[in-house]
């Protein structure tokens, strides 16, 4: 069912447009079986948008995309039943237990009666929920309402589980806790893991990162390659003067390349900066303020490819409400309605 | 599980591939229209005070609303007309209508709380999704329903014989066709309204000129034309006269209001005809109460094609939902 070299999912010129909105503008890639695989982009770059029209929610204004050897528009059915769905926003039925949800996913996915019982306690346990699993998912917290979503994604046996923001909400303990299932999955399972993210630390745990951007996807490697375009260390320096600081800068290391941060004038890429500091430091003396030097993230590439920083929008409002959904602040005011 | 390669190695033999596949398919769109009445029924009877009010609303409409507009309508000059019996049909209508319809608000509380996408996005056809809603709707309505057919039989009613259980068995499919059709519209309604605020607005404003003019609370005679011809291109109307032409054949609803019927008729005779043209002028004429105002076959084809219409309306837009 598979692609010639491998890939589970191929994307071809896919693009969604909101009437004069392009979401997303003819991306092109292939995911390979078995790996994972990260999306990571800012709020509104066009990631959910690609993953809801991955998983048939969505129909792609131009383009096609083929997942598990099924065509997204033509095959919606065969699509869905060879994917495990995880949300942004919680999904569950939180007046039912979640052995229940787990029923009725077990029967609208069409998992053999046969073979239901056995997989839906094989699930809870990978999640570490059985002893809960007699419990209505409204009394669960955040964390095990993920877990709990997670462990129904698979109950059907998908061979692509998409991972839509799958830590967003969650304190980073928990956050921690999900990645480990993540990986857990990967080697017990062996199934293919579609995630978005827009937290830099979190997509270090994938195979292969796309980097979206504005409906476009401007870089696709592994983390280590994408780190070494940074080319080096990252030094930030902090002067008394930064003016003359960059000129100085600039006569002694004709060769050096500044980042274009907006937020820091005396950035730059360096081999072995460790090695650098001292030479630097002595050259300088007194002026120097505060020096650091850090191996490079995933930040400063998308910064170097941008020249904008992802902020970490997890404190605007809409995730704040939707951190409060998860936890059930919200779930308790409603249900007194 | 989802290699076509996988699922055709499980046909029988002597059964071909494209007859395998649409039997499962159509096993599946019958366990996935199941499952999803299944949840409905299990949230409705698990929430306390939702299970305990639905058994107590109509008891509500009956004793309150019937006792109270008898005496009113004896108020009026009425006389002992059985008001409670001739409003027992459009009760049931009534409770059958806001039931059936307001259930149609679990799909907002789906969508609210994300349930709805697991289910839009599973292999289930809409279509099961649609149809399991509009039967999970039309069961609790039917609970409610169940509860006035029960109280058929109490005396103040039409009594504990085999007359009454005939009605009540009768009543049964004909209930049911009308809490489907009124379902469906809820969920025709429901199935692409996004606002949780907007549904009681939506539905007072469709509902309540439905429920007025279908004759449920009052007769619908002596009313100015144009009110006429609005309840005549009420569907319910036509579910309200069904129903009330099943529980009320052979039902005597007033003694006779005359005051000439309490004279014996030796006396009456006596007096000459013209003296009893005069008296009968001056006694205010009761126009007679009409039972059913359309022929039955009439009103069991409009509320059969208005559960069809209402049915593929919101199969339609529950399809046609991204």
């Amino acid at each position: 069912m598979n692609g010639t070299n491998g890939s589970i999912i191929q994307v071809e010129d896919l693009a969604k447009n909101f009437g004069n909105l392009v979401a997303v503008n003819a991306v092109n890639f292939d995911v390979m079986g078995g790996e994972i695989f990260g999306f990571l982009g800012p709020n509104g770059a066009g990631k959910t948008t690609t993953i809801n029209m991955l998983c048939t929610l969505l129909r792609p204004t131009a383009g096609t995309a083929t997942v598990n050897g099924f065509d997204v528009i033509h095959n919606k059915n065969e699509v869905r039943e060879s994917i495990g769905l995880v949300f942004q926003d919680p999904s569950l039925d939180d007046r039912l237990t979640a052995r229940e949800n787990l029923e009725f996913h077990a029967v609208v996915y069409h998992v053999p009666r046969s073979v239901r019982d056995d997989r839906i306690k094989e699930v809870l346990d990978m999640v570490t929920l059985m002893d809960r699993a007699d419990d209505r998912v409204e009394t669960y917290s955040g964390g095990m309402k993920r877990r709990l979503e997670i462990a129904r994604g698979l109950l059907h046996y998908p061979k692509v589980l998409f991972l839509d923001e799958p830590t967003i909400g969650l304190d980073p303990q928990t956050r921690n806790y999900i990645w480990e299932y993540i990986e857990d999955l990967k080697k017990r399972e062996g199934i293919t893991i579609f995630l978005t993210t827009h937290y830099m630390e979190e997509a270090e745990h994938c195979d292969r990162i796309a980097i979206i951007d504005l409906g476009d996807i401007i870089a696709l490697d592994t983390p280590e390659v994408l780190k070494d375009h940074v080319g080096g260390d990252v030094i930030k320096i902090k002067t008394a003067n930064d003016e003359d600081a960059e000129k100085q800068l600039k006569e002694m290391y004709p060769d050096l390349e500044m980042l274009n941060d907006p937020e820091c004038k005396l950035c730059f890429k360096m081999e072995k900066g460790e090695e650098f500091i001292p030479d630097l430091i002595r050259d300088f003396g007194t002026k120097i303020v505060s020096v650091s030097v850090h191996r490079p993230t995933l930040d400063d590439v998308f910064l170097q490819l941008t020249g904008k920083e992802i902020r970490d929008e997890g404190s605007d409002d809409k995730s704040n409400l939707r951190a409060a959904a998860r936890l059930g602040a919200f779930g308790a005011q409603r249900s007194k309605r | 599980m989802a290699e076509p390669a996988e699922k055709i190695r499980d046909v029988p033999e002597g059964e071909s591939v494209r007859e395998y596949l649409h039997r499962t398919n159509a096993r599946r769109a019958f366990t996935g229209t199941y499952i999803v009445w299944y949840r409905d029924i299990k949230r409705f009877w698990r929430d306390t005070p939702r299970r305990v009010g639905a058994f107590v609303q109509p008891l509500i409409y009956l004793f309150l609303l019937g006792t109270g507009l008898q005496a009113a309508f004896k108020v009026f000059g009425g006389s002992n007309v059985k008001y409670v019996k001739f409003m027992f049909p459009g009760i049931l209508g009534m409770t059958v209508l806001f039931t059936a319809v307001f259930s149609a608000i679990s799909i907002l509380w789906d969508r609210e709380f994300g349930f709805l996408k697991e289910v839009l996005v599973s292999p289930v056809p809409r279509t099961s999704v649609a149809v399991g809603k509009i039967l999970g709707g039309a069961t609790q309505a039917m609970i409610q329903a169940g509860i006035l057919l029960v109280l058929m039989f109490f005396p103040f009613m039409y009594g504990f014989n085999l007359d009454t259980l005939w009605k009540a068995l009768l009543l049964i499919p004909c209930t049911l066709l009308l809490a489907i059709g009124m379902t469906s519209i809820g969920v025709a309604i429901s199935a692409n309204m996004k606002s949780m605020e907007g549904f009681p607005m939506v539905m007072n404003l469709f509902l309540l000129p439905l429920f007025f003019l279908s004759g449920a609370m009052f007769p619908l005679q002596g009313l100015p034309g144009w009110m006429t011809f609005l309840t005549r291109i009420n569907p319910l109307s036509y579910g309200v006269d069904m129903l009330r032409g099943i529980a009320l054949k052979g039902v005597t609803l007033a003694s006779n209001t005359s005051v000439i019927s309490k004279i014996p008729a030796s006396v009456i005779n006596s007096i000459s005809p013209q003296v009893r043209a005069e008296i009968g002028k001056l006694i205010p004429q009761m126009p007679k109460l009409q039972i059913q105002r359309y022929p039955m076959w009439l009103d069991v084809t409009v509320v059969f094609g208005f559960a069809a219409i209402g049915i593929a309306i919101a199969i339609w837009q529950f399809n046609r939902q991204e």
